[in-house]
This record gives structure tokens, sequence and C-alpha cells, in this order.
């Protein structure tokens, strides 16, 4: 395949991603939004003035920049954990098996695939934070940044998870008990330095504190933790994600008997 | 190996193991010359999907090599693969898409842009009869109607190699003999085309030439033509005139009766049929017609695997 026609391969299976979530729309855009819509009614209306401030800031103000990337981690991670794992077990991967588009393609194309859903939610749900809360940018490039680095990890994540894959039940144990937590426990609904010396130690484990830390800082200019380090964590992450599926998906495990 | 090199298909001493230890290619070779229409015949389990699978690179052979149109599927992928299409046993297309789509998408895979993939595919859509359902969700199809979009999608990016693996499982009659007409014509064309089957009545009356398969090893490489020249018998049935109590008998044709007014026979190639006729005049039983029983190549291929049986047994005696 020349350039070309790898361009043509790649944005195929853009566009076909990107058609599968829109088509399936009800399952795919709408829960995210409700369930979010319900986190800022509860968090931000009626407990979060109960609460008053979290880091020197009103709490709807704290809490909705980590509800964001919380919607843009589960959307990433599932659009291809399921889309994935749909075309492995309706046996269609085959189409992109048997072609001659290389791993790194097939890849790619279904990582932007999961990061446009990831991110696309991410901004339904942030044009619906501003109706509970007003928002300056603090930072336009530390914001963008995060974004797009989170949603690519987590894409990768849920390529593997479903490469791994061989049972329906199997696409949903990580993400309820290995993402949920991790997400809780990231920061999204306090500031680690609310923790003790041990616990606030284990969270710095936790790579979804960094995002949300960094993504928070980009949008209101708080932090628990340093940024450089957290782009530093997202992006080993990412790149370590990125080597073991391109691994395989060249080894064909699972894919090819 | 310099005389393959530009076959459509040569494969040589291709082993594939599933597993442990389950042998399903035992050494398999394999030539398949441009423009040949080459059927792969063999009993349920006989390998037949296994060697396609490893064609289109959806099995990991064990061992041996692959080359098509003189290019080796582990050296050189890309182009190998853009030598062939693949029509696959069983459905594996995305049953929430439609035709359309699904042909679209198959043809950005190969690197064909949308606007002339959409040409090619209004083209198949309607050589195969399925352009009115372009739009409808491909699970809404027929069984008879998803095969034929798998052979569409196999099409669209115009292969010189294209593989079915049973094409016509599952088809009405009617659409049987129009989706041969359909692999004759681009067979004519200049496509090589390479199926399995059960029926050898397709085989027949399609291929020219045939690999005769059996538990992993192949038993039999000729022309269709040969291959019906090895049959040294045929087995006809007579409708006679008149009701008959006993089954009459004649020398050097073994008769036997099917019911009070039809007979079986069982010839050999070089008898005269005529003879039969005189014998059974002379006894007062009158023909009224005759017809052959069940298919020629059914009777050889039974044949052939019953000798492969016997051998393998021989073989593992010996061991
Ligand atoms: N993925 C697999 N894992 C283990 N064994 C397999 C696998 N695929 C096929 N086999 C075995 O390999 C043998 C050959 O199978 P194959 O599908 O190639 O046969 P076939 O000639 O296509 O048969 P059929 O006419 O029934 O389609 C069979 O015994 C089958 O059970
Ligand atoms: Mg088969």
């Amino acid at each position: 395949m020349n350039n070309q026609q790898k361009w043509v391969a790649f944005s195929t299976i853009v566009r076909r991603e990107i058609r599968r979530f829109m088509r399936i729309w009800p399952q795919t855009l709408v829960p995210p939004v409700i369930t979010m819509a319900l986190y800022f009614v509860i968090f931000g209306k009626l407990i979060g003035s109960r609460i008053g401030e979290m880091s020197d800031l009103p709490y709807i103000q704290f809490v909705a920049p980590g509800l964001i990337m919380m919607s843009i981690i589960t959307n990433s991670y599932a659009n291809v954990v399921s889309s994935f794992f749909g075309s492995k077990f309706q046996r269609n991967i085959e189409e992109l098996l048997v072609s001659p588009t290389p791993n790194w393609i097939i890849l790619t194309g279904y990582v932007v695939g999961g990061m446009s859903r990831g991110i696309g939610v991410g901004l339904i749900v942030t044009l619906l934070s501003l109706y509970f809360a007003e928002f300056s940018l603090h930072s336009i490039p530390v914001t963008i940044g995060i974004v797009l680095m989170t949603a690519l990890m987590f894409s990768l994540a849920g390529l593997i998870n479903a490469i791994f894959a061989n049972s329906f039940d199997d696409i949903s144990i990580i993400p309820t008990f290995v993402l949920t937590p991790l997400i809780y426990l990231g920061g999204v609904f306090y500031s680690i330095d609310l923790l003790g010396g041990l616990w606030k130690a284990i969270s710095l484990f936790n790579p979804i504190l960094y995002m949300v830390n960094a993504f928070r800082y980009g949008m209101v200019g708080i932090t628990d933790i340093n940024i450089v380090g957290s782009f530093a964590m997202v992006g080993l992450f990412s790149a370590l994600l990125f080597t073991v599926a391109l691994f395989l998906l060249e080894k064909g495990s699972r894919l090819r008997s | 190996m310099k005389q393959f090199e530009n076959n459509a298909l040569s494969i040589t001493a291709l082993t594939k193991v599933y597993g442990k230890d389950f042998e399903a290619l035992k050494g398999i070779d394999l030539q398949v010359a441009p423009g040949d229409f080459f059927a792969l015949l063999g009993p349920n389990g006989a390998g037949k999907s296994t060697i396609i699978g490893i064609i289109c690179s959806l099995v990991r052979k064990s061992s041996g090599s692959v080359t098509i149109f003189g290019k080796n599927i582990d050296e050189d992928f890309s182009a190998a693969k853009q030598f062939v299409g693949v029509v696959p046993q069983e459905f594996n297309f995305n049953q929430f898409e439609k035709p359309l789509d699904i042909l679209i998408t198959q043809a950005g895979y190969y690197g064909i842009p949308a606007t002339v993939a959409a040409g090619r595919a209004e083209k198949y859509l309607k050589q195969l009869g399925l352009w009115d359902k372009r739009n409808i969700a491909s699970r809404n199809l027929s069984g008879g109607m998803k095969r034929r979009l798998m052979v569409a999608r196999a099409l669209i990016h115009e292969p010189k190699l294209l593989v079915l693996d049973e094409p016509t499982a599952g088809v009405d009659i009617e659409l049987r003999r129009s989706m041969w007409a359909f692999l004759k014509k681009i067979n004519k064309q200049g496509t090589t085309i390479i199926l399995t089957t059960h029926y050898l009545e397709e085989a027949e009356s399609l291929c020219r030439n045939v690999a005769i398969i059996d538990r992993g090893r192949i038993i039999q490489n000729t022309s269709i033509r040969e291959l019906i020249k090895k049959l040294n018998k045929e087995t006809f049935i007579i409708d006679i005139k008149d009701k008959i109590d006993v089954c009459p008998e004649v020398v050097n044709y073994p008769l036997s009766m099917l019911d009070a007014s039809s007979l079986e026979v069982s010839v050999d190639k070089n008898r005269s049929i005529n003879d039969l006729f005189k014998a059974l005049n002379e006894q007062g039983i009158q023909v009224l017609s005759m017809r052959n029983k069940a298919n020629r190549l059914e009777e050889l291929f039974f044949d052939l695997v019953e000798k492969n049986l016997v051998s393998a047994d021989g073989e593992a005696s010996d061991e």
C-alpha cells in the first residue's frame, strides 16, 4: 500500500467507527449525558452547596472538570472495546484482517474512532456543565493536550481489552472492577490533600489522578500535582499501551487461528 | 520451483497444526495456473477451509510456503493480499450495516477511495441482483442474498484470484445456476477462481482442474476430464413398460429391482448398453426410459476416499 492508500484505509476505519456510534446514539451518546446531568444536579447544586469549597473553589467548579474527564475516559474506552469486540464476535474483523491494511493503521483507526466519541461526549458534557457553573479556561494548550492524551490512552486500553475478550462478560469486567474504582478514587470528587499520608501515597499510583488534575488545571487553574509530571505519566502509559496493542495485532493472537 | 513462479497460486509443503497436536493439513502441494477454474473437493473436515484461511491470512500456517501471483504471503504480505478476494464459508459481515456501506468500507480497506468504490459497488450489486437491497440492514437479507453480498464484497478490489468457500451452500437451484453463470463470466474475463464445494456436479460443470483432499492430504490432483475418464462404471435406472415379479438376469449386467416397474443396473464403461436392451427385449421386457443414477463423480469420489481410508489404515498399522 502506498501512503495515499493507507490514508484511505485509515479514514475508512475512522468514518465507520463514527458512523457506528452515531447510528446507535441512544446507547452511546444519551446515557453519559443523562448520568452527568444527574451528577451536576446532585453534587453541584444539592450537595455541593452544603460542601462549600474544595481547594478554594466552589464545589461545582471543582467537580465539573473531573466529571467531564470521567465521561471522556469511559466513552473512549467503551467505544473501542465494544466496537472491536463486536467485530470480533460478528467476525467482520476478518474484512480488515484479509485486507492489506497494516496493523498500525487498524490500531490508529480504531483509536481515533474511540477518541472521537470520548471527546464528542466530553464536549456535550462541557456544554451541559456551563448551565450549572461558569468557567474561564485557564490554559487552552493544557486542556486540549490532556484531553487528547487521555482519550488516546483509554482507547488503546479498550482495544487491548477487546483483543483479549472472549465474551461480552469479558468486556465489562475491566470497566466495572478496574476503571470505575480508579475514576472514583482518582480525585474526581475530592482533592487528595484530604487524604492521609498512606492513602495519598497509594493514590499517586493511580494514572487517572494525573489526568483529572491536569485537566482541572487547564480549566480552572488548580492542581494537586505537578502538570509536567502528569503529561509525562500519561504519555508513558500511552506509549506502553500502544506498543502492547500493536504487538498483539502483529501476533494475531485471538484474531487469527 | 522456477516453473511455478508465475502461477496464480503456488502452495508447497503446507502444514497446519491446530492447538497442540491436531494436524489439519499434512503437507499440501498445489499449483493453480493463471486463468484456471479450480475445484477443491473433499468431505467435511478435510481441510479445505483451512487452506483457504491460510491463503487469505486468517489462519496461521505451521510450515510450508504460499505464493500468490509470485508474491510470497510472508515476504510480500501487502501485495499478495491485493491479489486475493475471498468469500468465506460463513457469513462474516456486520449484520447491522447496509450492503452498500459494507462494499464501500471493504474497498476502503484496500485503499480504494469512496468515489471509485461507489461505482464498483453499483456494478457488482447490480450484477448480483442486490441493488434493490443496497440500503437495508444486511441482517434482513435472505441467506442466498447474504452469500451474493459476500461475492460482491470479495470482488470490490478486483482481485486476480477469487477464492470461494462453498459459494452455493444454502442457495436455491435457480440462484445456483445464475451464480455459476456469473462465476463463469468473470473467469472468462480473466479472474482465476478456486472454489470448494460438496456438490460434485458443481465442480463438473464449472471447473477445469480439481484437487481432492481428504484428512489433510491431497489424494487426487488432475483435470476434471481426466477424472471422469477414470470412471469405469455408470449406474442407470431403467423404467420398464410391464410390471414384473422377478428380477431378470443378464450376463455381465448386474440388475436389481427397485420396484415392479424399475430396475437398476451398473454398467462397465467399455460395454455397450445396446446388448442389455437386446437381452431384456428377448425376455419380453420393454424399456420405457433410462436415466443416470446420482452423480458419476459422486461415486468416484467415494471410491477415492474409501481407498484413502484403506491406505491410511495401512499407514497406522505400520507405526
Ligand atoms: N480453529 C480451529 N481449531 C481447531 N481445529 C480446527 C479449527 N478449524 C478447523 N479445525 C479442524 O481442522 C479440520 C479441517 O477443518 P476445515 O474447516 O478446514 O475443513 P473443511 O474441509 O473446510 O470442512 P467442511 O467441508 O465441513 O467445511 C477439522 O477437523 C476441524 O475440526
Ligand atoms: Mg470448510
